[in-house]
């Protein structure tokens, strides 16, 4: 068959972004294919999250309403009894911590390859192109393969999609085998609280890996201090301890979006970059003049930090 | 107990470095432990210290080359190694998840743990999915991105802490058996003591092939083909200021004074 199932993400009551984007990217492969687009909404709210998903491009919206939160055995069977029943030729799910707790586990009990983290697809009959980057973002490759497949989209690479749409929503009567559930979710808890909130700053100086010790923290104070800015970091600084949770920037940290960024010693990996590309006016110092971070700044200095760095506070004291 | 702890030795890159078809070309590459599987390591071995776990043992899918970077894993405390390697796995550029999967679920099927820890991806082809396909693979419980793990269990049960995005944590029970993939920043990995080193030197590596794990040779075909590799096109104009440290600095400041954010 042709379809796509294109499952959606939420999390305490509220669709999560990439459950929009994940219509686009579902609709553009669907049209490739010829198919039909097919949504899965599983679990919480399903009816109004249904009715929120109604957008434009989508065919059908599956609801399977089965306790509030996600939990990955009742989303790996019911996307393995959905694919059996709809038989599509894509599985495309998000790319988020929980799409990476089910996706490979729906494509391993279906038997059926699974492509990750991609950010860009396209299908030629039963050939699948995507593409997808490896080594942090230096390099892109494009991948094929034949057939059905499981595919998982990286967060914020699809436009979300808009209108309104005139799908059918079926309630699915999903199976699931209470005994097959092996794992329990108890509660949620905020991290990274505390008395500094980065994304209030105005100005960022950012530090990464490019720092190396701890002691050379104290250049980065320095700058922070004669700029009368806010230091925060990527995440390794956080992993040593150098830093607390509340300072990181990124996917697991904090989204920020301050006047300006000056990320020093940062390679702009995906998930530093989701928490600091809507910064006015990004700066980055680094050595390495192919860093992917250069792809999202505005200026950039290719030079070791431990020059600039000084002689940028020097002229603030 | 008993935890396995699968290892890879990554790919790193060089600043600069050139691409032959869909490689990057040999000598811009350097080897690493993958850093996520750093971390899984220290989690086994601390486990261990507690008296929680009686032996720790980690699987690679590597050549022999990569002996070295593996042996760091018994330096660090792990007390065996199982390197998975096959002439057919010579030349292939890209293993899928499905054909490390099998590969590996052969290797859980002999050592049969009672934990395996893997890393959430590795640095260099990052698919993030070998762990949670293993455990489906061998029936066993699983859990993504884990960044706490408590080293009580109660039964047979581990309580872990799921780093989702957005600084939320989601706590959950696991039923063991199970895989978890863990994430950097849950423990701070140590450094091999000189005294480790010598010793990973006589910890037992034991290297098999396809044919001693039961494995069929067609399990290294992947499904996902590498067409092509190249550098991404930048999407941004980004100016570049030139120059010494002193005058790129200079243009920083006047930046800064210019957008009324400096004093
Ligand atoms: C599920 C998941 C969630 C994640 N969440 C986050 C998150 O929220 N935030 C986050 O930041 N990361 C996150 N990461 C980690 C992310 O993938 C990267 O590993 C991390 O962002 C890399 O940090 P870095 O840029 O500081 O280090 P590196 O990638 O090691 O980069 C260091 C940079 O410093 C440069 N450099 C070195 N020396 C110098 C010098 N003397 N002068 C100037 N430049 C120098 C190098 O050229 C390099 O570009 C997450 C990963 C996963 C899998
Ligand atoms: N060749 C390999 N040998 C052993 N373990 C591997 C190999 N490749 C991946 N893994 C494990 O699977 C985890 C996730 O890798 P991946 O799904 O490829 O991003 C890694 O952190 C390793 O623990």
């Amino acid at each position: 068959m042709s379809d796509v199932l294109a499952v959606t993400d939420h999390r305490r009551g509220d669709l999560r972004d990439v459950s929009y984007e994940i219509i686009t990217a579902g609709r553009q492969l669907a049209d490739d294919t010829g198919g039909d687009l097919h949504l899965a909404v599983i679990s919480g709210s399903v009816d109004d999250f249904a009715e929120k998903l109604n957008r434009d491009g989508v065919d059908a919206i599956h609801t399977v309403s089965h306790g509030e939160e996600f939990n990955h055995d009742v989303y790996t069977q019911t996307i393995t009894q959905l694919y059996d029943e709809l038989a599509p030729q894509y599985v495309l799910t998000p790319n988020s911590v929980n799409g990476l707790d089910y996706a490979p586990a729906v494509a391993n009990e279906l038997d059926l390859p699974v492509v990750t983290d991609t950010i860009d697809l396209s299908a030629n009959g039963e050939t699948l192109t995507a593409t997808r980057e490896m080594y942090g973002g230096k390099v892109e490759t494009t991948n094929e393969l034949e057939g059905d497949a499981v595919v998982t989209i990286r967060e914020a690479e699809w436009p979300t999609a808009e209108g309104t749409g005139d799908a059918a929503v079926e309630a699915f009567d999903a199976d699931i085998d209470e005994d097959a559930v092996g794992s329990t979710v108890n509660g949620f808890e905020e991290v990274g609280g505390g008395d500094v909130d980065i994304s209030e700053a105005d100005v960022l100086v950012s530090v990464g890996r490019g720092i190396e010790e701890e002691e050379n923290l104290d250049i980065i104070r320095d700058l922070a201090d004669a700029l009368d800015a806010t230091v925060s970091s990527s995440r390794p600084i956080v992993d040593n301890g150098w830093l607390p949770k509340n300072r990181q920037v990124g996917q697991s940290g904090k989204v920020v979006t301050p006047d300006v960024y000056i990320a020093i010693g940062i390679s702009g990996a995906v998930q530093h970059v989701a928490g600091m590309k809507g910064s006015d006016t990004i700066v980055a110092i680094n050595t390495d003049p192919n860093a992917p971070i250069m792809d999202i700044a505005d200026y950039a200095i290719h030079d070791d930090l431990f020059d600039v760095v000084p002689a940028l506070t020097e002229q603030f004291q | 107990m008993k935890i396995l702890v699968t290892v890879k030795e990554v790919a790193t890159v060089e600043d600069e470095f050139e691409i032959e078809g869909t490689e990057i070309a040999d000598q811009y590459l350097g080897a690493d432990l993958n850093e996520w599987d750093d971390y899984a390591v220290e989690e086994a071995v601390q486990l261990q210290e507690a008296g929680v776990a009686d032996e720790v043992v980690t699987v690679t899918i590597g050549p022999e080359d990569c002996e070295q970077t593996i042996r760091q894993a018994l330096a660090k405390g792990a007390d065996r190694a199982v390197r998975v390697w096959d002439d057919s796995l010579e030349g292939v550029d890209l293993l899928d998840v499905n054909a490390k999967t099998e590969i590996l679920s052969a290797v859980v099927e002999e050592e049969d743990p009672d934990l395996i820890l893997t890393g959430v991806q590795a640095g260099d082809d990052s698919f993030g999915a070998t762990g949670v396909a293993l455990a489906e693979e061998v029936g066993y419980q699983w859990g993504a991105v884990v960044n706490h793990l408590e080293h009580e269990f109660d039964g047979d049960v581990a309580s872990v802490r799921r780093e989702l995005e957005g600084g939320v944590e989601e706590l959950t029970d696991i039923e063991l058996p199970a895989a978890l993939t863990i994430q950097t920043g849950i423990n701070e990995p140590r450094y091999a003591s000189l005294r480790g080193i010598r010793q990973a030197q006589r910890k037992e590596l034991d290297v098999k092939g396809l044919a001693d794990l039961g494995v069929d040779e067609s399990a290294v075909d992947s499904d996902l083909e590498l067409t092509d590799m190249y550098e991404p096109e930048s999407e941004s104009d980004v100016t570049v200021w030139e120059g010494s440290a002193d005058d790129t600095a200079a243009e920083l400041g006047e930046l800064l004074r210019e957008k009324g954010v400096a004093p």
